[in-house]
């Protein structure tokens, strides 16, 4: 990737010198260039960013229909969300699916990208292919994800065909049933989450330093003992990003459960219900808002997690 | 080391699993696109499973002319593209500012940036959709003369949340070179403006080419934004216009199919030819530096 550059680089030797870069003395016109640099995107980013996020949380705390113009918003305190745990029925069922989602994830989609990661790395006769494969799912809209799936689980499909019946009123409805639906999803979503964190896991160990495995072989570990005792410890980023993006993709979930069945009947993440409580003429923005705010607070650790690995040490 | 037999039904035992792993992985896919090909009544009249003996294109002219695809395909390339070529210019301009004249205002705002494209998307649309209700615009791009509704608008919010991960991937790739090539061109008397048109972005450009072939994907990909920014049917890009073509009662599945292969073989087109770059492009993020 870095070839390029790693030539012209690579003969500049890296001279000592502590230059404060603040004191430059810059011209009037490189200040406008650089204030405008570091101002025209900041603006963009908190402008559509971090202000509605911040409007957010502040909605959560009113009531407004939505229909009424800003003015008509009324301060309510936590009475949204005193009603959504106590009035909203789909609330428990997000939740439950929110924490099905996470723990497949975690226990059983992200060590199978990480196992799987350690089989392709041994570089067996057709690695591209398997290769290939995996990140194949990762290219495709999560939308369109979800129609290709729908060929295989829907009741006249390939998975009821070749359960041996497809008859509408006896085969398995595996999307109708909301006691199975989410398992449905699930599998669909590990299909695109395996391959994701494969590929980061991928990318990582060849980025080990090879002596580490050597040393360990010759003091006589085997393969998968050495895997799981130097290399994974070794690669401590990257097992940060895999957890950051586990929690995160799992709690965000909205696009395949949307497509399937717009999020409902079993399906309903708090991704979901944030969008369905805003639509419409009886929208309820206070309540969606609670939706996201909760949503947020659960991803808060998760991003600390993450800051604190890019950011604790300070400059590289 | 251990060679010898044991390593070596080890190896093939290794490639059959990997090998059934792959094929069950591909096999939605394959299935999906050998669907595109059948006419749907011979499928009802079949069976899902049933050996295909009619191909057929028609699914795709169908799906091309009458479903116009091609005008939603259209509208996902007039919002990926300004948008990607947009974020990595602005990321690319505050990434240069961060690592070469820092601040003690830089690892805050670089926190920003990062922790802005973490945020989840739920979080932020109740009050832009709001917002771009109320944002005027000239009647030349919204005949309704709000923002919501417009492509504009879907590219704005694009560019905004994207900034967050292209500056954090970008000031790191820039803090692992050597500021000296900057230094000799400040000797030389290059200003801010040439410093970084000059020297820092050819610098960037293999760093700028992975970001883009992903970030071309994610925004092409997108769905979420689509549906919650955009009203009117033509507007809006393929993978959100997927939905036109299931139907309230009956679907034609094939011709779904057809329609779902024509959203995902650009980007698989694209993943083939740049798959260094893509798979470049997701590692940049999750590696420091």
């Amino acid at each position: 990737m870095t070839s390029v550059l790693e030539g012209p680089v690579a003969k500049i030797a890296p001279a000592k010198k502590k230059k404060k870069t603040g004191s430059h003395n810059f011209s009037g016109n490189d200040k406008v260039t650089l204030s405008a640099f570091v101002g025209f995107p900041t603006l963009l980013h908190v402008v559509f960013v971090w202000l509605p996020a911040v409007c957010t949380i502040l909605l959560s705390f009113t009531f407004w229909d939505g229909i009424g113009g800003f003015k008509s918003i009324k301060w309510v305190g936590f009475t949204n969300y005193r009603q959504i745990f106590t009035l909203d029925d789909n609330l428990p069922v997000a939740i439950r699916n929110n924490i099905l989602w996470l723990l497949v994830f975690a226990l059983i989609a992200s060590p199978l990208g990480i196992l799987l990661a350690y089989f392709i790395d041994k570089n067996l006769k057709g690695t591209q292919f398997y290769q290939t494969s995996f990140y194949l799912p990762l290219v495709i809209s999560l939308a369109v994800t979800g129609i290709i799936w729908d060929n295989i689980v829907r009741t006249d499909g390939v998975l009821n065909a070749l359960l041996g019946d497809t008859n509408p009123d006896t085969a398995i409805s595996w999307m109708g049933d909301p006691h199975k639906n989410i398992w449905v999803v699930l599998v669909i979503a590990s299909w695109r989450h395996i391959g994701y964190v494969m590929l980061l896991y991928l990318a990582g160990m060849k980025s080990v330093d090879p002596s580490l495995r050597e040393a360990s072989a010759i003091d006589g570990a085997s393969e998968w003992y050495t895997f799981r005792r130097v290399i994974i410890p070794s690669l401590r980023p990257v097992n940060v990003i895999i957890v950051v993006i586990t929690v995160i993709e799992s709690l965000r979930a909205f696009d395949l459960v949307f497509i399937l069945n717009r999020g409902t009947n079993g399906l309903q993440t708090l991704g979901v219900l944030v969008y369905q409580d805003i639509q419409g003429e009886s929208a309820r923005i206070g309540w969606g808002a609670a939706y996201a705010t909760l949503l947020f607070l659960i991803c808060l650790g998760p991003i600390m997690v993450y800051l604190y690995q890019n950011f604790s040490k300070g400059d590289d | 080391m251990v060679t010898g037999k044991k390593s070596q039904t080890g190896a093939r035992l290794t490639i059959g699993v990997l090998s059934v792993f792959s094929l069950i992985w591909i096999a939605p896919i394959l299935f999906s696109i050998l669907q595109s090909f059948r006419p749907f009544a011979d499928v009802v009249s079949k069976g899902v499973m049933s050996w295909p003996t009619h191909l057929t294109f028609e699914n795709y002219t169908h799906a091309f002319v009458q479903s116009r695809m091609w005008l939603f395909f259209l509208n996902s390339v007039e919002v990926a593209v300004p948008a990607v070529v947009l974020t990595l210019f602005l990321a690319s301009m505050i990434a240069f500012v961060l690592s070469r004249y820092e601040s003690r205002f830089s690892v805050p705002l670089l926190m920003l940036f990062t922790a802005g494209n973490l945020l989840p998307p739920q979080l932020l649309f109740i009050p832009l959709y709001r917002i771009f209700l109320k944002i005027h615009v000239p009647h030349f791009i919204n005949s309704n003369g709000v923002l919501y509704d417009t492509q504009l608008g879907l590219i704005l919010v694009h560019v905004s949340i994207q900034i967050g991960f292209a500056t954090f991937v970008l000031t790191n790739y820039l803090r692992t070179i050597p500021k000296e090539i900057s230094e000799s061109a400040l000797v030389d008397g290059a200003n801010v403006w040439n410093h970084f048109f000059r020297i820092i972005l050819p610098l960037l450009r293999p760093a700028l080419a992975s970001l883009g072939v992903l970030m071309t994907t994610w925004i092409y990909n997108d769905f979420f934004w689509a549906v919650v920014l955009l009203k009117t049917g033509n507007k809006r890009p393929i993978t959100a216009a997927l939905s036109n073509l299931q139907g309230e009662f009956n679907t034609d599945y094939n011709l779904l199919a057809a329609g779902a292969c024509m959203a995902f073989i650009p980007t698989l087109l694209v993943f083939f030819a740049m798959r260094k770059h893509f798979v470049a492009g997701l590692t940049l993020g999750s590696t420091k530096g």
